[in-house]
């Protein structure tokens, strides 16, 4: 790949559209007669609704309708299996019954020819209900957690062989429930084109899953649904499934017979679509006097709903990061009276990885040993969990790109040894790692007689920059500009492609965009004949043929490869802070996160991507906390003022270091994925800088200034 | 939210006239009163938008006093020559609050006049004596980490938020207000109320009354001032506390001494006696900490809050050390 565009990287494709407030997203579109539903939700934990009054709602000026449990149409997909007393456990079933299961539940929605109609009708229903008793806090609840379908108890080698090592420690590290928040709300329009025919508009991460998942759970043909979704506003996860305002918008509109949007407010993002759970784990770490790890213990328990068993398993990274013979891990969860869970970018890794990333800080603390040469001393040469050869892993360069680039060499190995200005630095440094996956998608290229390309793949963007990394490929192959180029994605009617998660978005659609411009271009070269030229003429060909435009659909799948490699991708996540010591503010400084992400298709985006994952990072270590008041189960920061995020005040200069070489085996393209690397491994770097900057280590997120507070005489002595 | 009146009052008196009515609410910047409209907090019939009054002006007179209209923008106040050459902490508390894009709307009557963001006082599900008298509180034995560790009651142990109003009440300032009866002075200090047996009542403001504008005496702080928030993130979020210092030094000795706390209490907390204290000691961290022991005298902590007790002396001694230029 020698194009320009592939060494200079090009701007994103879609980004003056989004500046410029030109892209359309779900919440953004006015079929003709279209109405606005709001939801109400419980205001109990747990119990039941007595009654529910609806009478002042429908009244209210310019309400159609008002939807509860009562009057719901019934929901096909939400049948109990013969012999079964309650639908089998999954997504929470709106208005299935009467039935509070976490507080803030949707009990009905009103609908009603304007927001500000609906939003005050949806203010004047009231029910009531019979209150029961409820556990909301995962720590007064682990007793009760049970291990997950699949997951459960693993061990390598003896189990608990930590504790026979002559250096080791056991701690246990806590993270609290993150929620998503990305800037653009939930929101969804539903059109009923006829009784057994959809079209939607609604933030996802993949078209072609959410129209699976509203045929399941309508029992419409998968054909007769309409799923659009040009544009996310950010989704880190939290529009992988089919969720249940989007089953009441769906409902709705089959009620009141017009079109029907529904947006989810700020304070419902927090309660309606998943967040990532809160987790307390426990890691028993030993080794050698020489640093060679002995045994990892690894135990986690997280939350989950009481209608659905959310697993992530958080403890998995013990057992692939380092060379360990000796692993065995733990992973329970806890059903509690709250709404599920879901993925949240980098699912379970994220998690694991600062207890991991953390004790192993603690170790190398321990063995005075640095943490760089201890990572080193047990790098894994092959996946000590599968046996099998990596596909490419490139750690211990981007150990050093990181470590040159901090100036880790200005570090002491001494807590509380460096200051500046009145504020002790540290620095800490953590390792991400995240399976790369390479799927099934098609891709279809066309190209037009003027000499236009179009793309066309149903795959969504949420961010990172799909599209702009796919034209990129496409011109690299085609040999033509990146404006001559248009890539059709974000509905569901284009071919195949799966939801953009798990980091294998470039591996996957990518794979089928090379692929099927390849094929075009190998079709131009036949019609040339004689071998073709390298850079065809497409118009001219067409226009030779008197062809209007010549098309190409080409599929890709898994292949065997992913039978015989561990293919991951890994990160370096490097942070200097400064910490207050009197006041216990902690500031970072600088962070350098170096990702061996294989080739990188496109490098400006591929830079937003590791910068947005540190953001996140920094959010996790030292601001994010879901709080929920227990004695009554209800959330206390639902908003944008009292949740956390980090503003541009928070962030460093964030150095973003690719170490570039492409994995051999994953795709021609030789990428592997970088959006959840981006932030795995991010908090216990931070967590770490922390400890070295104040010898005080925090093992329970985040790291606010009440956990450090009281340290001047750090300074003095 | 209920549907509701809008109207504009061109005149200081038809404003007047129109609050006089009782669910009637002025509408300044309406960075607070839409968000809480829209939480269902409140539920006002009519809002009087008195942003066509001409009570925007910053100015200066013979004596010095500095004076600001009730409607000067916070960007505004913050950015004014006047305001940064003769009071520059109130240009430094009003530059530690919100956004820009908030201050940029924000009035200086709203900012005195903005509600507790306590959690609970915005969720109308839950209990709060401020927002419904008598149906208790809900921050006592809950999520207390934001609330006062002076002068609560067990009533109400909601903090004030505002940055800029710590400032005011360190610098002596007053508040001038007109109703029907006429013009008043407040000083600032009495301005806002600890929450006693009415925590609905934020402040001594009378029903119908319109805050014109505040004016602050001259002084001789400009060269040792300072405004210190501690908060979860750098920028826009509440103060966990706050302390806004002025020192008037000749020689090495303090000579005078302004100190207001935020993020303590139901109002910004002056600290009478820790100033007192300081009059004639050396301008040395020595000094301050042990100023700092007085004025956490009679500190009550509750569940989650604890951490203030010491946040609260380090926030104040840091202060404190900027404005005297030890840091
Ligand atoms: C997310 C967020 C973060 C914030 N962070 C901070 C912060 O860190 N620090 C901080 O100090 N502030 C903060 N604020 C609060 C902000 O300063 C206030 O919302 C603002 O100052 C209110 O001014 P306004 O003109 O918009 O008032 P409005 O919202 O218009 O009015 C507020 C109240 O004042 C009354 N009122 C307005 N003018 C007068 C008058 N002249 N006479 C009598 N009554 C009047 C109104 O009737 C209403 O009750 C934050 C706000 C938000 C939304
Ligand atoms: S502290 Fe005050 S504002 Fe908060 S819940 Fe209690 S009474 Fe209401």
């Amino acid at each position: 790949m020698t194009n320009d565009t592939m060494t200079k990287g090009m701007s994103r494709i879609d980004g003056r559209l989004k500046v410029t407030g030109a892209a359309r997203y779900s919440a953004e579109f006015t079929p003709a007669g279209m109405v606005y539903a709001v939801l109400v939700g419980s205001t109990i934990t747990k119990g039941t609704i007595r009654s529910i009054d609806t009478k002042a709602a429908e009244k209210a000026p310019g309400v159609l309708a008002v939807i509860t449990h009562i009057n719901s149409p019934k929901i096909a997909g939400y049948q109990v299996e013969p012999g079964k007393q309650e639908p089998a456990k999954g997504t929470y079933k709106l208005f299935y019954n009467n039935k509070i299961l976490f507080n803030g539940q949707p009990i009905a929605v009103v609908i009603a020819n304007t927001f500000e109609r609906a939003q005050y009708a949806a203010s004047l229903v009231k029910a009531q209900y019979n209150a029961e008793t409820y556990q909301t806090k995962l720590a007064d609840n682990t007793a009760k957690a049970f291990a997950p379908e699949g997951d459960g108890k693993k061990t390598r080698g003896i189990a608990d062989a930590w504790k026979t090592a002559p250096v080791k420690l056991e701690q246990e590290y806590i993270i609290p429930s993150e929620s998503h928040s990305p800037m653009e709300l939930h929101a969804i329009i539903a059109k009923w084109d006829a009784p057994d025919k959809l079209t939607v508009w609604t933030k996802t991460q993949g078209v072609q899953d959410t129209q699976d998942g509203i045929a399941n759970i309508f029992k419409l043909p998968k054909a007769n649904i309409q799923v659009n979704s040009k544009f996310v506003g950010g989704a880190f996860g939290s529009a992988l499934q089919v969720w249940p305002h989007e089953v009441a918008a769906i409902l709705a509109a089959q009620v009141v017979k017009r079109p029907v949007k529904l947006v989810l407010g700020r304070a419902d993002m927090f309660t309606s679509v998943g967040y990532r759970p809160n987790t307390w784990q426990k890691i028993g770490i030993g080794a050698t006097t020489d640093g060679k790890l002995v045994g990892i213990t690894h135990e986690a328990a997280g939350q989950t709903s009481t209608y659905e068993d959310f697993n992530e398993d958080p403890v998995g990274v013990s057992r692939s990061t380092y060379a360990c013979p000796n692993v065995n891990t733990v992973y329970k969860i806890s059903p509690l009276d709250i709404g599920s869970p879901t993925w949240m970018r980098g699912p379970g890794e994220a998690t694991g990885a600062f207890a991991l990333e953390s004790a192993l800080d603690e170790l190398a603390y321990a063995l005075n040993i640095d943490p760089i040469e201890l990572r080193i001393i047990n790098n894994a040469e092959t996946d000590p969990d599968s046996g099998k050869p990596f596909s490419s892993k490139y750690l211990k360069e981007a150990y050093k790109l990181g470590a040159d680039s901090i100036g880790w060499s200005d570090r002491k190995a001494k807590p509380a040894s460096l200051s500046k200005n009145g504020w002790l630095v540290g620095y800490g440094m953590g390792v991400g790692m995240f399976g790369a996956y390479r799927d099934k998608a098609s891709a279809k290229a066309i190209m037009m007689a003027n000499g236009t390309l179009i793309i066309q793949t149903a795959v969504s963007d949420i961010g990172p920059g799909t599209g702009t990394a796919m034209v990129t490929i496409a011109s690299d192959i085609m040999g033509i500009p990146a404006d001559r180029i248009r890539f059709d994605m974000g509905d569901s009617s284009l071919p195949q492609a799966p939801s953009q998660g798990g980091s294998s978005t470039t591996a996957t659609v990518g794979s089928a965009v090379y692929q099927a411009c390849t094929d075009l271009k190998e079709s131009f070269q036949k019609l040339i004949g004689n071998g073709g030229t390298d850079k065809p003429d497409y118009v001219e060909v067409l226009k030779k043929n008197d062809l209007p435009k010549l098309e190409v659909t080409a599929a890709v799948s898994g292949g065997p490869e992913m039978e015989k490699y561990a293919m991951y991708s890994w990160s370096v996540h490097f942070i200097k802070v400064l910490v207050h010591p009197a006041t216990g503010v902690v500031k970072v400084d600088k962070a350098v996160c170096v990702a061996d992400s294989g080739h990188i298709v496109s490098p400006k985006t591929a830079r937003s991507q590791i910068v947005g994952g540190a953001i996140g990072g920094i959010g996790m270590a030292l601001m994010e906390e879901v709080i929920i008041d227990h004695r009554y189960g209800r959330l206390v920061n639902n908003s944008f003022a009292d949740y956390h995020l980090p503003v541009n005040a928070d962030i460093p200069q964030i150095e973003a270091l690719f170490v570039n070489k492409p994995d051999p085996y994953l795709n021609p393209m030789g990428a592997k994925g970088m959006g959840e690397i981006a932030l795995i491994g991010m908090a216990a770097a931070v967590a770490n800088a922390v400890f070295n900057a104040t010898g005080k280590r925090i093992r329970e997120l985040p790291i606010t200034p009440d956990k450090l507070v009281g340290m001047e005489d750090l300074l003095e002595s | 939210m209920k549907a509701f009146q809008y109207t504009r009052a061109t005149t200081q008196q038809s404003a007047i006239d129109a609050i006089a009515k009782p669910g009637t609410k002025i509408i300044a910047g309406g960075t607070n009163l839409i968000d809480l409209m829209k939480r269902g907090v409140i539920a006002p019939d009519k809002l009087v938008d008195i942003n066509q009054l001409p009570l925007n002006s910053i100015s200066v007179n013979k004596l010095g006093h500095l004076h600001i209209g009730a409607l000067a923008l916070n960007s505004a106040v913050a950015e004014a020559n006047l305001v940064k050459d003769l009071q520059p902490l109130l240009a430094m508390a009003l530059n530690a609050g919100a956004s820009p894009q908030l201050r940029n709307m924000a009035t200086v009557g709203g900012n005195m006049m903005q509600r507790t963001r306590c959690a609970y006082f915005y969720d109308t599900t839950m209990p709060c004596n401020k927002r419904e008298p008598g149906s208790g509180c809900g921050a006592i034995g809950g999520y207390s980490r934001m609330h006062a560790i002076f002068g609560a009651s067990d009533k109400c142990i909601a903090v004030h938020p505002s940055d800029m109003c710590v400032a005011l009440a360190a610098l002596d300032a007053t508040v001038t207000v007109s109703g029907r009866k006429g013009q008043r002075l407040i000083p600032f200090t009495e301005f806002h109320r600890l929450p006693g047996e009415h925590p609905e009542m934020d402040n001594t403001l009378a029903p119908g009354e319109l805050i014109t504008g505040i004016s602050i005496p001259h002084n001789n702080f400009a060269k040792n001032s300072y405004y210190l928030k501690i908060r979860d993130r750098q920028s826009y979020a509440f103060a966990l506390t706050s302390v806004a210092a002025a020192l008037e030094i000749s020689n090495g000795t303090i000579k005078q001494a302004r100190l207001a706390m935020g993020g303590v209490a139901h109002k910004p907390w002056r600290l009478f006696d820790a100033e007192k204290a300081l009059v004639g000691k050396p301008a040395t961290e020595e000094s301050f900490k042990q100023v700092a022991e007085i004025a956490m005298q009679g500190a009550k902590a509750y569940e989650y809050n604890k951490f203030k007790l010491k946040l609260a002396p380090a926030t104040l001694v840091e202060a404190l050390k900027h404005a005297a230029g030890l840091v």
